[in-house]
């Protein structure tokens, strides 16, 4: 393993964006992620790449939707207000079957909310965000190195699918400093046969595009798209288990959620209580496995989010809602403490809901 | 598994981040988990700034200090905010020249060290928080030259390589009281 350096995340995802070979980055400053676009504006002219800001979000996702159509790397992000911006241009690449990377930093909400960590866009995330039937894959990392892995992941996933990644990150995650090695492994670019590159007047013309007029062709393109994601679905989905072996109480969070209900499950168990952590690492595909693994054995769960309940439903659905879930949040910028979660696995412990 | 959770407090600008840098680089050189997360919200903007970091044996939970080993308070509005969550037998660190009050608390071991005054005698009005990094360094046990010397390495840029021997002398200053 190469030395460690101290960086922030929003740091590692710029850098690790780079090292999977992403040389176009188009972005509009925002707190707070604007470390990512603050990196990408020192490093891409050194290393011949594109460094521009946009002069708005929606325009900083169609330039992404340009450079995706022509093949390359390319990413934008952004925090929550201007993840809303660029909904429509997040559809338009899902229309058109293009590979991208989005950020999204988020802060509390809704409307331009607060600048404080918060995981109110999950649904926006996992649901897809803009209009139609489509979905992103979205990466929930709970460390700077987790963010640095993940942009290369998401960049390979999307394009072995065709598809947008979205990492969902938050405030603290994308200040915070740890630890990272940036040894990280980037397999070779897929080859994109259906890329506007020019013809060369050797081949008919490669169209990008997300119109189509004749209902049955685009009934076609949805059945095929939804196909793809059945196969994300039984192949990709990512998650940590933590203590899980005997719990009898399953906390789930994602993020920076997932690293204070560490605390939270360390903690019971040295009051002799069976808690253990489910940590989706996938929102969406969200992973079912850990979930009825669980099930024979588990009593309850508690959804720990910085939302007012919205990964608690996936929770609901990935159990049959076969054992009673609760709610465990703080939001607007808050975060829940150990002690809180602490408070939610005790009440657990003792039958309450 | 030996954790340690600092809260180091003040007005933005007296080098809150720096000093929580330092420290994370000192943990990160010796081997140890270490976290870094400052606050940026609106206190930053005017009022109290303040960053958690932990230094640990094992791997670090949660990045967020509520409950600090160890707090640095460079202000008077920090004491105040933060004086209540040290850990009993938690160790705080005053700057005695901004902070004329004592802590109240008996459970806790407070120093007081004239941090913002003796940079001022010295020369180096902007580095009262390296002294206060040299002290807490040294009352932990903690406090290697070398160990100080190959953090701020890490910390200060090329760029400004000729600001590594003043801060080297406040921290050893620092740990000399």
């Amino acid at each position: 393993m190469s030395e460690k350096v101290l960086m922030k995340g929003n740091e590692a995802i710029a850098e690790a964006a780079i090292l999977a070979g992403c040389r176009h980055y188009f972005g509009y400053p925002i707190t707070p992620q604007t470390e990512v676009a603050a990196y990408m504006a020192k490093k891409m002219p050194k290393i011949g790449g594109t460094f521009l800001q946009a002069e708005s979000e929606i325009a900083a996702i169609n330039m992404v939707y340009g450079v995706a159509s022509a093949g390359l790397r390319v990413m934008t992000s952004s925090s929550s207000p201007g993840i809303s911006l660029k909904g429509e241009g997040l559809s338009y690449l899902a229309g058109a079957d293009l590979p991208a990377l989005v950020v999204n930093v988020q802060r509390g909400g809704p409307g331009l909310g607060g600048i404080q960590p918060s995981q109110s866009d999950y649904f926006q995330a996992t649901r897809g965000g803009g209009h139609g039937d489509y979905h992103m894959i979205v990466l929930a990392p709970a460390s700077v190195q987790e963010m640095a892995e993940l942009t290369v992941k998401g960049f390979e996933l999307a394009d072995t699918y065709r598809m947008t990644s979205m990492i969902l990150a938050d405030g603290t995650m994308g200040q915070m400093m740890e630890p990272v090695a940036l040894d990280l492994e980037v397999k070779p670019m897929p080859a994109k046969p259906w890329a506007t590159t020019g013809t060369g007047m050797k081949r008919p013309h490669n169209i990008v595009n997300s119109l189509f007029l004749q209902p049955e062709e685009l009934e076609k393109t949805n059945f095929e798209r939804y196909a793809r994601y059945k196969t994300i679905e039984e192949n990709e989905a990512r998650y940590e288990e933590y203590r899980m072996e005997d719990a009898e109480i399953a906390v789930v969070a994602f993020g920076i959620a997932a690293r204070v209900s560490k605390n939270a499950v360390d903690e019971a168990r040295r009051q002799g209580i069976k808690a253990g952590l489910i940590r989706p690492i996938t929102l969406w595909p969200f992973p079912k496995a850990p979930f009825a693994k669980a099930l024979t054995h588990v009593k309850s769960m508690i959804s720990v989010e910085l939302s007012m309940g919205q990964m608690i439903e996936d929770v609901k659905l990935a159990t049959d809602c076969r054992v009673p879930v609760t709610l465990c949040n703080r939001v607007g910028g808050m975060i829940p403490s150990p002690d809180l979660v602490l408070d939610a696995i005790l009440k657990q412990a003792k039958g309450g809901n | 598994m030996k954790t340690t959770q600092f809260l180091f407090s003040g007005f933005g600008g007296q080098g809150i981040l720096f000093s929580g840098k330092v420290l994370a680089y000192k943990g990160l050189i010796e081997e140890k988990q270490v976290s870094w997360l400052p606050s940026y919200g609106p206190e930053m903007r005017g009022g109290t700034a303040s960053c958690s970091v932990i230094v640990s044996d094992g791997a670090v939970g949660s990045p967020i200090v509520s409950k600090p080993d160890v707090l640095v308070a460079m202000n008077l509005p920090s004491l105040d905010k933060f004086e209540s969550s040290v850990v009993p037998g938690g160790k705080i660190f005053a700057d005695s020249t901004l902070i004329e009050r004592k802590v109240a608390r008996a459970d806790v071991k407070a120093f007081y060290v004239p941090a913002t005054k003796l940079a001022a005698d010295n020369g180096i009005p902007t580095l009262a928080n390296m002294i206060l990094l040299g002290k807490i360094l040294k009352e932990l046990g903690e406090f290697t030259p070398e160990g100080v010397e190959a953090a701020l390495k890490k910390v200060i840029s090329a760029k400004h390589a000729d600001m590594l021997e003043v801060n080297l002398n406040a921290l050893r200053l620092g740990a000399s009281l």
